[in-house]
């Protein structure tokens, strides 16, 4: 297959699963429960007058099939909905949430990414020694734990402090608020609420990528181009990170950007108990205050996400190992 | 993202030479195959308990299951009622009496923990028998017949591995209403993909072999082809599967419980925790509350994923000849 057939095949598949989400976002809220009785729900006391008023609003007295159309011309224009529990268009109400998970997501990735990857090379190069053998250990248990429950004992140790343990940093939140710190200040301040559900996502992924990368590498190790290597008289350290790991670094790297998924499902309960205002938070208090058209905008944009993520992973896959194009 | 088994010579149906013969020569090919398997399984069991790994998992699992099946021995279940004269004083730390403590309501936090675990394995065991059932469905049926089936199925298989798990779980489980039965529902309606994926690859290569090829010709029927003789020989694979399912699927339960949407009217380890994180225990360093049912969750997620690591490296071929 051509590099440029290969490419047009990826974006479209994607394409098409995008598609299959709108659908199903559509069939999902429709079918499963009436659109106006969850809008309204908790509001007693709306005459009929108004559900009908509401009914054409939503354009729900028209057939399904247009219905569907009006509902994909207005989501590519954006429209998402309106939140009666925000009082405010879904689109405005999701912007001012992405900020902050996109910043926390973005930085315990790149931290148990690069952390990972360098236990996994080490657990790799010395295979079945006993720093492989714990790290395994604590792969497996990191793996085991819900998130959210590691982040409510990580709250306990050191933000509240238990027993021994000292206070050392704010509970949960984004900022001191009312506090009104500009500049340098600000950022120190985002930072000191940042530490812990930053470290409790680092930790609770880590294991997966030192996993991938351990296996990868045992793999690479096993080719000829490894003995040949060492038949040459290189040294080990050379073998090792000049011909084994970056050959091994390519499955992990794809690897993490197909994580995404995952993450943002942990990044929901961890947004929930630190109390962080990005669109995990939004989620949790959504479920709450069955606030659907949030709930159903918010599932279009990570389905979206995960899907563009998975594209530009098999894109940058396909660019760094010529021979997925060929095959 | 583990490696999947791509040769399936014979799992479970041992080499001829290994076989125990029977005293009296079996009569039907049926029977031959059953002392077959016995015979096989009684070999896995052999490499089973050398394994160390697995032996532990099994054990801290067996505990559960004890716990699980003699709850009402181990504690009154009038101890998860608030108004029971069993309850003490509010937010206790451990005593001799209530030795984790008692939670908000004056209920003994050990109490809740031992019946939690009842909701949460059941939610976790029926959930992943729902699982395999509609993976292996979809997947027998894409790998089997091939084609525009293979086609639709696996697409449809595709998308549902795209979508985020837990925002998908969340929409169906709000739209649907809190209730055990739609946790277990939405569990298996986003976990089945992986399965079916895994069981369509062995039927690929299975559906090839010779031996079916010769049943095939001797004028077998489909039905006849699949349950006799592909079904049998991914049963395996299917068994290491499920194992590791299960301790997927009662992760999920926590985390739905945890927010909100798991049965108000059943106590599992995941609502054990919301309730303390809605009372502020953590806030509080009310710290018996939210350590044992979390502690529980891991164990036995812990105990599923080492029995299912441990049953992969003896019955996959692939890793077994390292």
């Amino acid at each position: 297959m051509s590099t440029r057939r290969y490419l047009i095949s990826k974006v479209l598949q994607a394409l098409l699963t995008l598609a299959f989400v709108l659908a199903f976002n559509f069939f999902l809220f429709r079918a499963v429960g009436d659109p106006v009785t969850q809008l309204l729900r908790g509001h007693s006391g709306i005459s009929g007058q108004a559900v009908l008023q509401l009914q054409r609003q939503l354009g729900l007295d028209l057939p399904l099939p247009q219905q569907f159309v009006h509902y994909v011309k207005e989501t590519f224009e954006g429209h998402l909905g309106y939140s009666y529990f925000f009082n405010l268009p879904v689109s405005q109400v999701i912007a001012g949430r992405i900020w902050p998970t996109v910043l926390l997501i973005g930085l315990s990735t790149i931290a148990s990414t690069v952390l990972g990857i360098w236990i996994g090379i080490h657990q790799g190069w010395r295979r079945g020694s006993k720093y492989d053998q714990g790290m395994l250990g604590f792969t497996l248990f990191t793996y085991s734990m819900p998130e959210f429950w590691f982040g409510l004992l990580i709250i306990m140790a050191f933000a509240v402090g238990v027993g021994p343990f000292p206070a050392l940093f704010p509970t949960g939140g984004y900022e001191t608020t009312g506090a009104g710190y500009a500049g340098m200040a600000h950022i120190v301040d985002v930072a000191n609420h940042m530490v812990l559900p930053f470290f409790v996502l680092t930790l609770s992924y880590l294991g997966e990528y030192s996993l991938i990368m351990r296996s990868s590498l045992l793999e690479t190790l096993g080719e000829d181009f490894i003995i040949t290597a060492r038949a040459k008289g290189v040294r080990e350290n050379r073998v090792l990170y000049g011909h084994a790991v970056p050959n091994a670094l390519l499955p992990t790297m794809t690897v993490t950007i197909l994580q995404l998924g995952f993450v943002l499902s942990g990044v929901i309960t961890i947004e929930l108990i630190f109390n962080w205002p990005g669109l995990g938070l939004l989620t949790a208090t959504s479920v709450d205050a069955r606030d659907f058209p949030v709930l159903q905008g918010l599932f279009l944009l990570f389905s979206a996400s995960v899907i563009v993520a998975n594209l530009v992973a098999d894109l940058l896959y396909s660019y760094l190992d010529p021979r997925v194009r060929a095959g | 993202m583990r490696p999947q088994p791509t040769s399936t010579e014979p799992v479970i149906i041992a080499p001829p030479g290994h076989i125990e013969a029977p005293r009296e020569p079996p009569r039907t090919p049926r029977q031959i195959a059953r002392a077959r398997r016995k015979a096989a399984a009684k070999r896995v069991w052999r490499e089973y308990r050398k394994n160390k790994m697995g032996m532990a998992g099994l054990i801290i699992l067996g505990f559960f299951i004890f716990v699980a099946i003699f709850a009402p021995l181990l504690a009154s279940s009038c101890g998860l009622d608030p108004t029971c004269p069993s309850t003490g004083p509010q937010l206790q730390a451990p005593t001799l009496k209530y030795p984790l403590g008692t939670d908000d309501l004056g209920r003994s936090v050990l109490t809740l923990t031992i019946w939690g675990t009842r909701i949460s394995m059941i939610v976790g065991l029926v959930s992943t028998a729902i699982t395999i059932f509609i993976g292996v469905t979809i997947g027998l049926i894409a790998g089997y017949y091939g084609a525009w089936r293979e086609t639709v199925l696996m697409r449809l298989t595709d998308w549902f591995l795209v979508i985020p798990f837990l925002p998908l779980a969340i929409v169906l489980a709000t739209l649907l209403g809190p209730s055990f039965l739609t946790v277990i529902f939405v569990i298996a309606i986003t976990s089945w993909p992986q399965a079916a994926r895994v069981i369509r690859a062995q039927v690929l290569s299975l559906k090839t072999r010779p031996y079916v090829e010769r049943a095939r010709a001797l004028g077998a029927s489909d039905w006849h082809l699949v349950t006799r003789h592909i079904l049998p020989n991914v049963g395996p694979l299917i068994f290491a599967n499920t194992v590791l399912t299960v301790a997927v699927a009662i992760l999920y339960e926590s985390t739905l419980s945890f927010l909100g949407l798991g049965d108000p009217l059943h106590t599992s380890w995941g609502t054990i925790l919301e309730n303390s994180f809605g009372a502020g225990a953590p806030f509080a360093g009310n710290w018996w509350w939210v350590v044992p049912p979390g502690l529980a969750i891991v164990l036995v997620v812990l105990s599923f994923t080492m029995i299912g690591y441990a049953l992969d490296d003896i019955l996959n071929p692939k890793l077994r000849a390292r």
